[in-house]
């Protein structure tokens, strides 16, 4: 009996798809570096992000872009979970990284941030030599050959474009470089664990435009490698870089898609104000 | 005008400083005459009132001096560093603000009350514990100067650990380093010269200390063999007989010597934590 209504039930369902002649479209089977729906952040009674959603591509490079507290910096800390520690801090919504739920209680915020790597605005190097810094998410994991470390340092440091500057004296401490070598041994810190993901917090902002150049051209020859989502106030560095540009504005996503799209014909007035400079 | 004032004001601190050292120098020097050198230093048996042939060996005083406060940093410097660690980066806030004052009350007991502690609670405990006959011993004065040097250690290690920039906390978590991990590998590092400073700040305390170990460790004039023996320190030693010298005797010099002994003991731990703490200020590990 049972097996018979099931038949009639298909049946039916048949003669109204042929009615309809859908287009069958196998959905793609991307899995999303980052899969972001409505997402609200608080800090106390204040909201900092309101019904955030948002779709970040693997090996992609995005740029996040909008006026001075509107939320940038807090969007990027949700993504490894460096707001946990905030006073007052409170969150609801889905994060997926790779179709993992990074809210869940069962992740290890330990092993999502050895996944999401982070570099910040200011370079914060530990007063500890070149080598000890690049080394130190590789001892946090457990490597200890020496060779193994010696291997990746000079590879980290190449890879952050470091190494012909430094290589004579790994020994140095970090504190004696240059604010952008600072930078650049902190993203070879970073890389040196081989993350997926690099968030950067305005890496550049504190630094000269020769070592900003530096940085730039890293991050653009990396995009094979890792994802790169940038906060970044320099409208000419988010157009350079990035294929994705968010653009926020106290709290709202107004804006996300192609950079070239975002930067030359913008769907929203205010994005269009925004890089024009006309406020912001 | 002012100016000229506070300058007046921190040359006294140097004018005083030195005519202590003069002083101690100056009497300590009579006690020479008499005494030879290697007597002094290598000698275990201090009997100056002996009748007809005095000793002055001080040998076992610095080793009795040394034991107490030497066991005092070995039970103060984890409890010490521990208890900063937890106030500054562990306990919540509320925990934090209840807990520093109650370190700088500590700091404020008299050290007669720690003393009297020492030989009501604390010696009887320890007889009881490792059935010995008297509790008043080197362990006992261990005890009550690891609690002395406690504040200091704890606040001044506290200091450090706190002033450690927010900035180093954050690149080690968001490479995946837990709490714990951090602490040891990047605050603790960052803060040992702050912390170094206030173990020796504490060791200084201790060696200097005289109340408390006068009246809980027993006083008794002869070459410790191990941590339950009774032991007299030179502080001790030199409060014991000082009022009870005649004066311009080689005895009355021979404790300006010890004093002197003792000066430049402390002045020495004071020199290497300034040595030590620059040496990690240059390398920053
Ligand atoms: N720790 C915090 N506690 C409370 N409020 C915070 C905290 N950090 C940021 N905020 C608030 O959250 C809002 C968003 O801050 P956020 O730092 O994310 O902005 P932003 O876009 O990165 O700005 P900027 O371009 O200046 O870096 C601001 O209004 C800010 O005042
Ligand atoms: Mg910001």
């Amino acid at each position: 009996m049972e097996l018979v209504a099931e038949r009639e039930k298909v049946a039916e369902g048949e003669t109204v798809m042929k009615i309809k002649k859908p287009v069958i479209k196998p959905k793609p089977q991307v899995v999303y570096e980052f899969d972001i729906s409505n997402i609200n952040v608080f800090y106390g009674e204040a909201q900092i992000l309101k019904d955030i959603n948002m779709k970040i591509e693997p090996r992609s490079i995005t740029a996040l872009i909008g006026p001075s507290g509107c939320g940038k910096s807090t969007f990027l800390r949700m993504l490894n979970r460096m707001n946990d520690t905030i006073d007052g801090f409170s969150f609801n919504g889905t994060v997926l990284h790779k179709g993992s739920n990074i809210y869940d209680k069962k992740t290890q915020v330990e092993d999502l941030r050895k996944k999401v790597g982070m570099v910040f605005q200011k370079p914060n190097p530990f007063p500890k030599s070149i080598y000890e810094n690049v080394i130190y998410g590789l001892r946090l994991n457990g490597v200890r050959n020496k060779s193994v470390l010696d291997e990746a340092v000079e590879k980290a440091l190449k890879q952050a474009a470091l190494w012909n500057e430094v290589k004579d004296d790994l020994k140095k401490s970090a504190l004696a470089l240059s604010g952008g070598q600072q930078q650049r041994l902190c993203i070879a810190r970073t890389i040196a664990v081989e993350p997926e993901v690099i968030l950067m917090d305005e890496p550049a902002s504190a630094l000269d435009p020769i070592s900003t150049a530096k940085i730039e051209e890293l991050v653009f020859d990396l995009q094979q490698k890792y994802t790169f989502i940038v906060v970044t106030h320099n409208m000419h560095q988010a157009s350079r870089i990035s294929q994705k540009t968010a653009f926020f504005h106290m709290g709202d996503l107004i804006e996300y898609g192609d950079t070239e799209t975002i930067f030359t014909k913008p769907s929203q007035k205010l994005t269009e104000n925004y890089i024009t400079g006309r406020f912001g | 005008m002012v100016r000229g004032v506070l300058f007046l004001a921190g040359m006294s601190v140097i004018v005083v400083l030195g005519g202590i050292f003069a002083m101690l120098f100056y009497y300590g020097m009579h006690a020479f005459s008499d005494i030879s050198l290697s007597e002094f230093f290598l000698s275990t048996s201090w009997n100056p009132s002996a009748y007809g042939e005095p000793t002055y060996g001080i040998l076992s005083m610095v080793v009795s001096t040394l034991f107490v406060s030497v066991g005092a940093m070995v039970i103060a410097i984890p409890i010490g560093v521990g208890a900063a660690a937890y106030i500054s980066e562990i306990a919540k806030p509320a925990v934090r603000e209840t807990l520093k004052p109650v370190i700088e009350i500590l700091a404020s007991i008299p050290s007669v009350v720690v003393g009297f502690f020492g030989i009501v609670f604390l010696g009887p405990l320890i007889a009881d514990t490792f059935g010995l006959s008297s509790g008043l011993n080197a362990i006992n004065g261990s005890f009550l100067l690891a609690f002395m040097s406690l504040p200091t250690i704890i606040s001044v290690s506290e200091d450090a650990i706190h002033s450690v920039p927010e900035e180093y906390k954050a690149a080690s978590m968001a490479l995946g380093a837990t709490k714990w991990y951090t602490l040891v590998k990047v605050i603790l590092p960052a803060a040992s010269s702050g912390i170094i400073a206030s173990i020796m700040l504490g060791f200084g305390r201790a060696i200097g200390e005289t109340m408390t170990v006068l009246m809980a460790t027993g006083n008794a004039l002869r070459m410790p063999g191990n941590l339950f023996d009774s032991v007299r320190t030179m502080t001790a030693n030199i409060a014991i007989e000082l009022g009870e010298v005649p004066f311009n005797t080689t005895h009355y010099y021979s404790l300006f010597a010890v004093g002197l002994m003792l000066f430049l003991m402390t002045m020495l731990v004071n020199l290497a934590a300034e040595r030590i703490t620059q040496h990690i200020g240059r390398h920053k590990l």
